[in-house]
């Protein structure tokens, strides 16, 4: 199942619909990287509000696509991740340190256009 | 749980003599009931039990409890009795009836009767032992079914209290636009802190929260599961895009947790609920400006 990627304005926006298979992760974060120097883009929102299982792949590819992407230049935000998939995420200890998440897709097209660092939450790589 | 029909199998003739004598027992019971109701009830008054309920009432009681009680010494089943006892727990509890009186109530009409069984037969008392002998096991019998009955009422009404507490305790409050507090008075057990971590990342959802104050004054003392499960609530509220800060800690939880090792690295803690508020106030971008010049101090 592909993921359709959107461009809208400077972001992009991949809208996941369906559960992936670990090939159809690797090939969105391919897609990803590549569009996002071909397309000139400022940030990258993923949105997994249709996922109801976030595994430890997926959370390893998420991480990744972030971090792939700050080397590229933009910024990425995970949102709509649900409560109970980001409860059975922290308890199995996958907590996408280092990369920006967001409520919904408003609240991430909101935290990548927010003037300086105001009232977006910045990702965290420090654990104290 | 045998009722009384355990022995019985045992020896047979015995038996035959155990239920003629209770029979014996249960018709004099029947016969002398008026006096020693009356007897009783005075004993009651006397000994200041039951001070929460009128006469009458103790005498109504009095005389039902009597006929049941009379009643699971002649049929030696102990339903009926079970049943009353859970209704009248149920009836007395509120009123505020205590344990000790309840036990002391049947442990006094346990005693009237043996008393009047003492008047009865003392001329032969080779028949007293053995009418005795038939009453007492029974009459103990007895007075555990109420007692327990009543305790077991009193346990059902605190596991209800508990319950309803439980679903009270955990309110989310939204204070301004996108801030959510969550103010937490009593102990977390696991089941509390799973019912928090739901209510929590729901809330902020439903409020659309970015900001989330969990302020944990009221709670006395936290333990190592609950700790590592608070540190886990804080990062699947971030993984919703929220940002949680904690406050009220007391030095003992913060010693507590400390000294387990709880990896506090990833919290937000302030000191207490007010500079939680300021905090969150800070992060969401709001500004407090006292309006009126006159007022203490500007903010």
């Amino acid at each position: 199942m592909q993921v359709p990627i959107l461009k809208q304005g400077p972001y992009l926006i991949a809208t996941v619909q369906s559960a992936l298979t670990d090939d159809d992760l690797k090939e969105l974060r391919n897609v990803l990287v590549e569009k996002v120097g071909h397309l000139r883009s400022r940030g990258v929102i993923v949105d997994v509000t249709a996922l109801d299982v976030i595994d430890s792949f997926a959370t390893r590819t998420l991480r990744d696509v972030a971090h792939m992407i700050r080397l590229r230049g933009a910024e990425t935000v995970i949102v709509g991740i649900q409560p109970e998939v980001a409860f059975s995420m922290v308890k199995l200890g996958l907590t996408l340190e280092g990369v920006a998440t967001s409520l919904d897709l408003e609240e991430g097209l909101a935290y990548l256009g927010r003037p300086g660092k105001a009232s977006g939450r910045e990702g965290r790589s420090d654990t104290g | 749980m045998s009722n009384g029909q355990g022995q019985a199998t045992a020896t047979e003739p015995r038996v035959e003599s155990t239920a003629s004598r209770l029979r014996e027992l249960v018709a004099h019971l029947r016969q002398q009931r008026a006096q020693l109701r009356e007897e009783w009830a005075r004993l009651i008054t006397e000994a200041q039990l039951l001070t929460a309920m009128t006469k009458e009432e103790i005498f109504a009681e009095a005389t039902s409890v009597y006929d049941n009680y009379v009643e699971a010494l002649e049929t030696g089943t102990y339903e009926a009795l079970q049943a009353y006892a859970r209704n009248l727990s149920e009836r007395i509890i509120p009123r505020g009836v205590e344990t000790h009186e309840v036990v002391g109530i049947v442990l006094l009409l346990r005693d009237v009767l043996a008393r009047s069984l003492f008047a009865k037969y003392h001329e032969d008392f080779t028949k007293l032992n053995r009418i005795l002998d038939a009453y007492e096991p029974a009459a103990n019998r007895i007075a555990i079914t109420v007692a327990v009955g009543f305790v077991q009422e009193r346990e059902r009404i605190i596991r209800e209290q508990q319950e309803a507490i439980r679903e009270l305790s955990t309110p989310v409050l939204q204070v301004r636009e996108r801030l959510l507090i969550l103010p937490i008075i009593g102990v977390i057990d696991p089941q509390r802190a799973r019912q928090l971590t739901e209510q929590l990342l729901r809330g902020i959802r439903t409020n659309r929260a970015k900001v989330v104050v969990l302020d944990i004054t009221g709670v006395p003392y936290i333990d190592s599961p609950v700790a590592n499960h608070l540190v886990q609530t804080v990062e699947a509220a971030r993984l919703l895009g929220a940002i949680v800060i904690v406050t009220g800690l007391s030095p003992e939880i913060a010693q507590t947790l400390v000294n387990i090792g709880v990896d506090l690295g990833k919290m937000n803690t302030v000191g207490d609920l007010q500079g939680g508020i300021e905090e969150a106030e800070r992060l969401l971008g709001y500004k407090v400006v006292l309006t009126r010049e006159s007022a203490a101090q500007p903010a």
